[in-house]
């Protein structure tokens, strides 16, 4: 095994280890939002269960897997050792640590401030200090994925980058962008006060800094997916990619967009006024056009796909897909999950229409399809594929891995669908139990919370299979010959450009990115901070 | 950049597809004023319920419609009833005595977020007379899923 592989395995097993336990605790939040009277069901392990949940999936396995994923990208497109190899240990060990600090803050019950973390709930400050490592850890990441491209850079001038490792610039540039809002939040507000050096904290002010960091943090799940779409999918079908040159654009609008945005979270906040919400609306939806080229470019590569393999009618293409290969499907079914995901995106970034939707089921309903499938679904699938290439072993239980995918789909559309109608029935997102003290109007929702109790029990199977799946190999996987295996990239079907063009000229992009960003949050934040204030003491109401 | 016909169209669609989108969305901004609860107005968190804004709390009703002053806490809403006429416009005034709450009435769009330090104001008309539920819907604490109040839209004579 090379020592770069060695470095993505152990990023990659934090992942799958945090997937697992997130797993577990969502299946108890279904069984409680349908009151079902379980014997250990109580309001104090539902909201732990809802932070931890949140944590794990959406911050560590994430991160975890992105961080695994760039070094396979830097080994495998570049053809080189990641970096800095010290620097990307160092990361691995300052994330993991504060990981292991900030769930042992949450399972001890001294942190049920779910992850959003708004002030002026107050954790104990090593949940806060563990969540700042995790970050610091992945900005070594990120430091070891630029200083690669840069060695890489230096020996081939006039190359074009590898797609893949393009993608994954874009998404450490949308990275280090994102966290200083939260790096500001947690570093200036959030430890101080919960040490008590501070009394108090302007809880809006943090909102704004949190959002500054948490839309463009669904960016940086989606890119490496987007990643895995355009450059492993399309290969794994059978096909080649239909247009290189569109994928690479698609990159650079993420960089652009990502992150002026993020009041489309706070449309309901008081003391942000309608103008700059409605200007960070208009980038909104701007950072839908690059999902829709991508939904032409994937879906067009996968049509080539089915060509290549004999079709010849109009949609009979899509039978010849490997339905079958793990990978193939878990990829296919995001990308349906997706669809419906982005469409729900659009509404809840609409303004007037937020209102309809704010905090309700709709939202979790929403980004269960999202982050949840795009991005989960893709790297479960894509963790098939890269555990037998990485570990040299070959993939046990494959018929467990067969099925996961499509119980996934099942299970997200049972849970996903009918939290979107209880959303718009009005019942809130994030409750322990759903009836109010037995109101008429809360009744209505009672069979649905039902149908979404039966999709979490389809998720928390498919997590189980993922989870055997995973476990197995790695402790028991027939050896392979030779240990790790290459890895094939898919090839565009047109040959791409001799010569790099001006859409991997990072630094350009990076600081048009920085002037949008200016000039969506300068003023708005300069504003807010000359307003009289009055800030919040800290409340632990857990 | 060599870009396919088809992708052309595609993109193309996709442009016009987010102008119409945005379309609508101005329209209601230009044309019926429709935005997000965004007032701008601070106050001092921890005294609140000395504040002479929040003093009378409750309804106020008169001709031309109704005022509704709320202090939202953990876990309760304070007044956990309230009486507003149908037909004319209300004005909801909430602010936080503690954490952050939201401040929703189920199957309208009346919706808002709660900030401590803030005071959030929307104005809305119920059409439909009859009992609505208030619910907060930003967890604030163990007994977030209790916190409720009712709304009771009256007919006039």
């Amino acid at each position: 095994m090379t020592r770069s592989d060695r470095l993505s395995l152990a990023h990659f097993w934090v992942a799958i280890l945090a997937f697992g336990a997130a797993s577990a605790m969502a299946f108890m939040q279904a069984l409680s939002r349908a009151s079902l009277d379980l014997p250990w069901r109580s309001a104090k392990m539902y909201y732990l269960s809802v932070t931890a949940h949140g944590v794990l999936m959406a911050l560590v396995f994430t991160t975890f897997f992105i961080m695994a994923f760039g070094y396979v990208v830097v080994s495998r497109t570049l053809d080189q050792e990641p970096s800095g190899m010290k620097l990307a240990w160092a990361g691995f060990w300052i994330a993991l640590a504060g990981t292991v600090m900030a769930a042992a803050t949450v399972l001890a019950g001294r942190a049920t401030v779910l992850y959003t973390f708004y002030p002026p709930l107050q954790a104990h400050p090593a949940f806060y200090i563990g969540l700042t490592l995790v970050i610091v850890g992945s900005w070594c990441w990120g430091a070891v994925m630029l200083l690669s491209y840069r060695s890489w850079r230096a020996k081939h001038r006039d190359q074009p980058a590898p797609l893949a490792m393009h993608g994954m610039m874009a998404t450490v540039i949308v990275w280090f962008i994102a966290t200083i809002g939260v790096a500001a939040e947690v570093l200036l507000q959030l430890i101080p006060w919960s040490l008590g050096w501070t009394a108090t904290v302007d809880p809006v002010l943090a909102r704004m800094l949190f959002w500054y960091f948490g839309h463009p943090l669904v960016y940086f799940w989606l890119l490496p997916a987007y990643v895995i779409w355009y450059t492993v999918l399309p290969r794994v079908a059978g096909g080649k990619l239909f247009s290189d040159p569109l994928a690479r654009l698609v990159f650079v609008l993420f960089i652009l967009f990502s992150t002026p945005v993020g009041f489309h979270h706070q449309f309901m906040d008081p003391g942000v006024s309608a103008g700059w919400k409605l200007l960070h609306t208009f980038l909104t939806f701007a950072i839908l056009f690059p999902s829709f080229i991508t939904a032409f470019t994937v879906t067009a590569s996968l049509e080539v796909a089915g060509r290549m393999q004999g079709a010849t009618g109009l949609v009979d293409w899509i039978g010849k897909l490997p339905w079958r290969e793990p990978l193939f499907s878990s990829v296919a079914l995001s990308m349906i999950l997706f669809a419906v995901g982005g469409i729900g995106g659009a509404i809840n970034a609409s303004f007037g229409m937020n209102a309809v939707v704010h905090n309700t089921a709709f939202i979790q309903g929403h980004f269960h399809l999202t982050v949840g499938s795009a991005v989960a679904l893709t790297f479960m699938g894509a963790s098939y594929w890269l555990l037998p290439r990485l570990s040299g072993r070959e993939l046990e239980l494959g018929l467990l891995a067969r099925v996961q995918p499509y119980l996934w789909f099942i299970g997200m559309m049972l849970f996903s669908f009918s939290n979107h109608i209880t959303g718009l029935m009005g019942m809130p997102r994030r409750i322990y139990d759903a009836s109010y003290g037995g109101s008429t109007i809360a009744a209505a929702w009672k069979g649905l919370t039902g149908v979404s109790a039966v999709g979490g029990l389809f998720l928390f199977a498919s997590a189980g299979f993922f989870m055997l799946v995973m476990i197995g190999t790695g402790l028991a996987g027939k050896r392979t010959a030779g240990g790790g295996q290459p890895i094939e990239w898919a090839e565009p079907l047109h040959p791409v450009a001799a010569q790099r063009t001006w859409l991997d000229r990072y630094w350009v992009w990076t600081a048009v990115a920085i002037v949008l960003v200016l000039i969506a949050y300068a003023y708005p934040l300069w504003i807010h901070l000359q307003m009289p204030r009055f800030g919040s003491p800290g409340f632990k109401p857990f | 950049m060599n870009v396919h016909l088809y992708e052309k169209i595609w993109m193309w669609a996709s442009g016009l597809l987010i102008v119409a989108f945005l379309a609508t969305i101005t329209v209601g901004v230009a044309g019926s004023a429709l935005q997000p609860p965004s007032h701008v107005e601070t106050i001092d968190p921890t005294r609140v319920w000395n504040d002479p804004r929040f003093a009378k709390r409750g309804a106020t009703v008169d001709e031309h419609g109704a005022t509704v002053v709320l202090i939202a806490m953990m876990f309760a809403f304070q007044p956990a009833e309230v009486h507003v006429p149908a037909n004319r416009p209300v004005t909801f005034r909430v602010t936080s005595a503690d954490v952050t709450h939201g401040f929703e009435i189920v199957g309208t769009n009346g919706n808002t977020m709660v900030v401590p330090g803030y005071v959030s104001q929307f104005t809305t008309t119920f059409r439909t007379p009859g009992e609505y539920l208030i619910v907060c819907n930003e967890y604030c604490g163990l007994s977030h899923h209790l916190m409720s109040a009712k709304l009771i839209v009256e007919t006039q004579p």
